[in-house]
């Protein structure tokens, strides 16, 4: 539930930066774990790999894209509005930001079908 | 007129006073002669709990009214704090319904859902009793914050010009008519987790400084700013923006202290 003065759309996006930031940071470990098999071989990257083909992963992999999208966007939000002179539009580039991570999240997911 | 009624099955509410529910802005309004539900934060720095109270609903009533009419028909020992009530001063900051607010100029019509309204002290300050906070932490960040005013001539020297449309002094206008109400602070998250922010209403106000043509102090108003709780702190969740009564936008102050302390570092001066 979401407390009665947070309900504004620049605080939910503050928290949809920070909650990605979190989950890829939970991600990151088992990304770099996975390319570690390679230390070991070819063969266990690749059994890993074979891992990865499996239909549940595919479709996790594009949370994982949009993920990086939403954060990839949110943060040139957040540097745009730092650094560029000012723009009354942050409702306007926030929602510009999440509608271009889904529409990334979403080719990645076209790719897959 | 109906009698006020206080009932004993308020909510304990304990070191959690700022919660609450039902702050749509769409919510229905009461009918004249209907009662309004209201429950009222009471307690002191070491807790307390909602108490519950009928109140006879008013056409144009605003929150404000609803707590004055409390204090004298119902509850004479309720603290609570305000002076001029058309929304001038910055003293009578609660929070309704979750949602801090200037209570003289916010209509129950407004705010109220289903005829209800749950009012409480603001958050991110110490309680002295009831409704009323303790504003020194606030006053004292707008001192750490440097935001007073640092004269560099005497009254012999020229007074310095000011050209009401260059960008710096129109930057100083849109940020300037500050009340010191604390609703940015009670609504800043960032308050809540970290002591040392100085918050957005001092930040707001060292951003108008730093616009002055007259004020000579810009190095050690981003001196401190700069430092740990200044401007780089804050997370743009723009919570004081959308929640200041005047219609000021802190975010942006803020956002241009950010540029000025970076534009200073990579000048190499600090």
């Amino acid at each position: 539930m979401i407390r009665p003065h947070r309900r504004h759309p620049l605080w939910l996006a503050f928290a949809l930066h920070r909650v990605s930031g979190l989950l890829l940071a939970l991600f990151l470990p088992a990304h770099f774990g996975l390319l570690g098999t390679a230390l070991n071989g070819a063969e266990p990257l690749d059994a890993a790999l074979a891992w990865t083909d499996n239909p549940l992963v595919k479709f996790a992999e594009f949370g994982l894209v949009f993920l990086l999208a939403v954060h990839m966007f949110g943060g040139l939000r957040l540097l745009a509005l730092e650094f560029l002179p000012w723009s009354p539009r942050q409702k306007t580039l926030a929602a510009a930001a999440v509608a271009l991570a889904a529409a990334t999240g979403g080719a990645f997911a076209l790719q897959l079908v | 007129m109906t009698t006020a009624q206080k009932s004993g099955s308020g909510t304990d509410t304990i070191g959690n006073h700022g919660t609450g529910e039902g702050a749509d802005e769409s919510a229905g309004s009461s009918a004249p002669g209907a009662a309004l539900s209201v429950s009222v934060w009471r307690g002191g720095p070491g807790g307390g709990r909602f108490h519950d109270y009928e109140v006879p609903a008013r056409e144009s009533q605003t929150v404000l009214d609803v707590v004055s009419w409390i204090q004298q028909e119902a509850e004479p020992a309720l603290a609570y704090r305000f002076a001029c009530r058309v929304g001038m001063c910055g003293s009578c900051a609660m929070t309704v319904n979750g949602v801090p607010r200037w209570t003289c100029r916010t209509h129950v019509q407004r705010v109220a859902a289903n005829g209800r309204l749950q009012i409480a002290p603001l958050r991110n300050l110490p309680v002295i009793r009831d409704l009323a906070v303790d504003m020194d932490p606030f006053f004292e960040r707008w001192t750490a914050a440097e935001g007073r005013f640092h004269p560099g001539t005497t009254r012999h020297d020229p007074m310095a010009p000011v050209d009401p449309a260059s960008p710096a002094r129109r930057e100083a206008d849109a940020a300037i008519e500050c009340i010191n109400c604390a609703v940015c602070h009670a609504a800043c998250d960032t308050v809540a987790a970290d002591p040392d922010y100085l918050g957005p209403a001092p930040l707001n106000r060292a951003w108008t400084l730093l616009n002055d043509a007259k004020d000579e102090g810009r190095d050690a108003i981003l001196d401190a700013v700069a430092g740990r709780g200044g401007c780089l702190s804050c997370h743009s969740m723009g919570s004081c923006t959308r929640h200041c009564p005047n219609g000021l936008d802190p975010m942006r102050a803020i956002a241009g202290l950010k540029r000025a302390t970076a534009l200073r570092a990579l000048r190499g001066r600090r």
